[in-house]
């Protein structure tokens, strides 16, 4: 199976390895993700505005591109996987923006929602499927408690990301198992680690970040994972290394035994 | 000049958010992450709305505390969507010129070696025109 793939800004950059891990992992269970030629960064956060068009556009091309090629299309970062989904809602159901942003388009054929928007984890569960996965585990990492952390961005608005049950999710849960470790619930798991307000607060993610964590250790987590390079980001910066953060991907590849060879690419 | 009541319909129009939705519950406020930080906790921003009483929000840290992380959006019985409400006022506060809360100057200053894109053309986004 082909997918289109948006990589997004900064997987080409900073979060490097969330990229490659999921490629090689991707090839290894029998998907091939397509990376989409020239495409641009999707801002990273949402414009709430009805009347924000252009802000729009980036997310626009990469679903007509998708479209075009008659794939779905995959991210992987939590941030372009909540803008993408939420501006093809837009395309599919919201008339004024669809008429707008098709006007400045001037596409051959207008947009209108019709490409399919999946997280990777999706792919994993929906399409791969836990069990599969699980048989292809060969390095299963047997005794580690992993703290499954959500964060906002793939989960809310629920009934829009519709990705998992936005107050008691289980798919990375089930993804933690799938790769033989132990799943660790903690209650701030869907709390917001501050996301942007770092830059400008730092006080204020740091702090948040604190509650994750202490929440993430008291409940006898080993280590946090995450799919969000904010996060990752945030998270890192405010803990002092007591609780190690991974990309999901990462751990996936380690799992699947070809962690050693990204390390030699 | 635009009038408190131009202003209030701009903030209901940018948002597409019906602020006489709201039943006065609290649950946004009981939400919010950053409720501690903020001078106008998001349930008081709802009736700020309905009041036109915009320049308080104007002026509001409020606009600059919220994550935009949806919990209040979420968490809505009534769907009024706080979290629409307050970027809608922070849009009407960055869209007039030379109000941006976060401009390319500063940027040097507040980043680090590992600062990710995603922070910087997140922050952009959110604070500024």
């Amino acid at each position: 199976m082909k997918y289109s793939y948006f990589p997004g800004c900064t997987l080409k950059n900073k979060a490097q390895d969330l990229d490659h891990y999921a490629r090689i992992s991707a090839e290894a269970l029998g998907f091939e993700l397509e990376e989409i030629s020239e495409w641009q960064c999707c801002g990273g956060v949402y414009p709430l505005g009805t009347d924000e068009i252009a802000t729009k556009l980036a997310s626009v091309r990469a679903l007509n591109d998708a479209k075009e090629k008659g794939q779905e299309l995959v991210t992987l970062c939590s941030a372009c996987h909540h803008v993408i989904k939420r501006v093809n809602d837009d395309m599919k159901n919201v008339d004024d923006i669809r008429t707008r942003a098709n006007n400045y388009m001037e596409l051959d054929a207008p947009y209108e929602g019709e490409t399919n928007v999946l997280h990777y984890l999706e792919v994993l569960r929906d399409v791969v499927g836990f069990d599969e996965l699980k048989k292809k585990v060969t390095n299963p990492l047997t005794g580690k408690k992993i703290g499954a952390y959500y964060g906002c961005l793939l989960l809310r608005p629920g009934k829009l990301m519709s990705f998992d049950d936005p107050e008691n999710p289980k798919i990375i849960e089930d993804f933690i198992r799938a790769i033989g470790a132990e799943p660790v619930i903690y209650p701030y798991r869907n709390e917001c680690c501050g996301g942007y307000i770092s830059l400008k607060e730092e006080d204020l993610s740091k702090e948040m970040c604190r509650k994750i964590e202490e929440s993430a250790s008291g409940f006898g987590a080993d280590m946090l994972i995450t799919a969000c390079p904010l996060c990752m980001y945030n998270l890192n910066k405010n803990n002092g290394d007591n609780l190690p953060v991974y990309y999901f991907t990462e751990l996936l590849a380690e799992a699947l035994g070809l962690k050693e060879e990204v390390k030699e690419q | 000049m635009k009038t408190e009541k131009n202003r209030a319909e701009m903030i209901r129009e940018i948002s597409g958010v019906n602020p006489l939705k709201c039943m006065k519950c609290g649950k946004c406020s009981a939400s919010c992450p950053s409720y501690n930080e903020m001078d106008i906790k998001p349930h008081q921003f709802v009736s700020y709305v309905i009041n036109e009483d915009i320049e308080a929000l104007a002026n509001s840290t409020s606009l600059w505390k919220c994550l935009s992380c949806f919990a209040c959006v979420e968490r809505c019985p009534r769907d009024v969507k706080p979290g629409k409400l307050i970027d809608a006022a922070r849009q009407i506060v960055v869209r007039e010129r030379g109000q941006d809360y976060l401009t390319p100057d500063e940027i040097p200053e507040l980043i680090d070696p590992e600062t990710p894109q995603q922070l910087l053309v997140s922050a952009f986004r959110r604070y500024r025109r």
